[in-house]
C-alpha cells in the first residue's frame, strides 16, 4: 500500500520548529505568532489536495514566507507611525546591540527579494530550487538575489 | 561567543543559520537555547490545533483518554465518535489509518472530546449504563455494520451469542463472519462487542484481550466476579 500524506498533526509536529524559527527571523517574535497560525491554517485548508510525495517542508516554508511578506507589507504601512516609538525602545534597552543584532537589523533592511533569499537559504535551509519557487523567480535569479544580499551584509556588518 | 568578529562569509552564514534573536540584545540567550524556541513553537502548535478543532476545520480530532486499562485513544469526526483504541495499539499506525480512510486533516484536540472522556469515566466507575455519544459509522461497512448495529442494542448487563447476533444481523449461519466483524470493531466498549459470547457461555475472543472482556462483563454484572 502506498503511504499517504501524514496525519496533519504529525506534519505540524515535524515542521513547527522550522516554521517558527523562520518566522521569528523574518518578522520578529511579536508577529511570528499570528503568522504561524495563519501559515498552518492555510496549510490545513490546502492539505488534502497535496500529493503524498510532495516536499512538505519546502511547501510549508513557502506558505510561511508568503505570510511573512504580508506582515512586512502591513508593517510598512504602519511604519511611519511606529518608527519613533521603536527607535526610542531600542535606545531604552539596557544592553548595547550585539553584532547579531546589527546583522539582523541589516537583514531586515535588505530589499525584499534579497531578504527572502537570505532567510530561505540560511534560516529555513532550503535549496536554491525551492527558494526560487517560494519567491516566484528562476533559480538563477534566486542565486543572484542571495549573492547580492550576502555582499550587502558583509559591507554593513562591521568586522 | 561575544565579540566574535563577523568579518568573513562563514561567520555571517553561521550567524544567519542560528536565526534571529527573539529580542534585541538577547542573542546569547537565543543562540544558546534553541530549546526555548522549540518550546514556544510547541505552544503555538497546541494553540493552532485547539483553534482548528474549535472552528471545525479539522475532519478528525483525537485525544488520549485515561481508563482502568491504561491510556485509550479516542477520535471523533464532525458526525461523532469514530474510533476507540486500546493502549497497546500504536498511535501512529492508528492515525495513519484514519488519514488514509477518512481524511489527513487530523489534529490532537482535547476540549472537543471532553464529552467522550466524561462518559467513559462514568461508565468505568459504574455510574453510566448507556452511552449518549453520537457515533460515526464511517469505518464500519458491509455485514460488519449489520452485526455491530445489532450489538449496539444489547443492553447493559445483557449478553448474546455469536449465533444470535449473526441471525439478528440477517445471516443465521454467519457466526464466524459475525465473530470477525466483532473482532475488528473500531469503537469497542461504546459499541459493546464484549457482550457477545460463545453459545455455551464461554467468553470467546476479544480485540482488547479476554481479561478485559471479563472485566467489562463483571463491571456490568453480566457474569459473576471471579473469586
Amino acid at each position: 500500500m502506498s503511504r499517504g500524506l501524514p496525519p496533519f498533526q504529525r506534519f505540524l509536529d515535524t515542521h513547527r520548529d522550522a516554521v517558527w524559527r523562520f518566522l521569528v527571523s523574518s518578522v520578529g517574535r511579536e508577529e511570528a505568532e499570528d503568522c504561524f497560525q495563519e501559515t498552518f491554517i492555510a496549510a490545513l485548508r490546502a492539505y488534502p489536495r497535496l500529493r503524498a510525495e510532495s516536499n512538505l517542508r519546502a511547501w510549508v516554508i513557502t506558505i510561511a514566507h508568503r505570510k511573512a511578506l504580508d506582515a512586512h507589507r502591513g508593517r510598512a504601512r504602519r511604519a511611519a507611525a511606529i518608527a519613533e516609538i521603536a527607535a526610542a525602545d531600542t535606545r531604552a534597552a539596557p544592553s548595547a546591540p550585539t553584532r547579531d543584532d546589527e546583522l539582523w537589523q541589516a537583514v531586515h533592511e535588505l530589499p525584499a527579494r534579497q531578504r527572502s533569499a537570505v532567510l530561505l537559504r540560511y534560516v529555513a535551509d532550503l535549496p536554491h530550487c525551492d527558494i526560487a519557487t517560494a519567491i516566484g523567480c528562476s533559480e538563477q535569479a534566486a542565486r543572484r538575489s542571495l549573492h547580492e544580499g550576502l555582499v550587502k551584509l558583509r559591507k554593513v556588518v562591521p568586522a | 561567543m561575544t565579540n566574535r568578529p563577523l568579518d568573513d562569509e562563514q561567520a555571517i552564514e553561521d550567524a544567519l543559520r542560528r536565526g534571529a534573536p527573539p529580542e534585541p540584545g538577547d542573542s546569547s540567550a537565543a543562540t544558546a537555547d534553541t530549546r526555548a524556541s522549540s518550546e514556544r513553537a510547541a505552544v503555538a502548535a497546541r494553540r493552532l490545533a485547539d483553534r482548528v478543532a474549535a472552528e471545525g476545520l479539522a475532519d478528525v480530532s483525537y485525544t488520549p483518554a485515561d481508563s482502568p486499562f491504561g491510556t485509550l485513544l479516542v477520535a471523533c469526526t464532525r458526525r461523532g465518535l469514530v474510533r476507540l483504541a486500546f493502549p497497546e495499539e500504536d498511535v501512529d499506525t492508528i492515525l495513519e489509518g484514519l488519514a488514509r480512510r477518512l481524511s489527513p486533516r487530523i489534529v490532537e484536540a482535547s476540549a472537543q472530546l471532553d464529552p467522550v472522556r466524561r462518559e467513559l469515566d462514568e461508565y468505568f466507575s459504574g455510574r453510566r449504563h448507556g452511552f449518549e455519544l453520537r457515533l460515526d459509522w464511517a469505518l464500519i461497512g458491509g455485514f460488519g455494520r449489520q452485526v455491530l448495529r445489532v450489538t449496539s442494542e444489547i443492553p447493559y448487563g445483557g449478553v448474546l451469542s455469536y449465533a444470535e447476533v449473526a441471525a439478528d444481523a440477517g445471516s443465521p449461519r454467519g457466526s464466524r463472519a459475525a465473530g470477525n466483524a466483532l473482532g475488528s470493531n473500531p469503537i469497542p466498549i461504546v459499541i459493546p462487542c464484549h457482550r457477545v459470547l460463545r453459545s455455551g457461555g464461554a467468553l470467546g475472543g476479544y480485540g482488547g484481550g479476554p481479561e478485559r472482556k471479563r472485566w467489562l462483563l463483571e463491571l456490568e454484572g453480566a457474569i459473576a466476579a471471579e473469586p
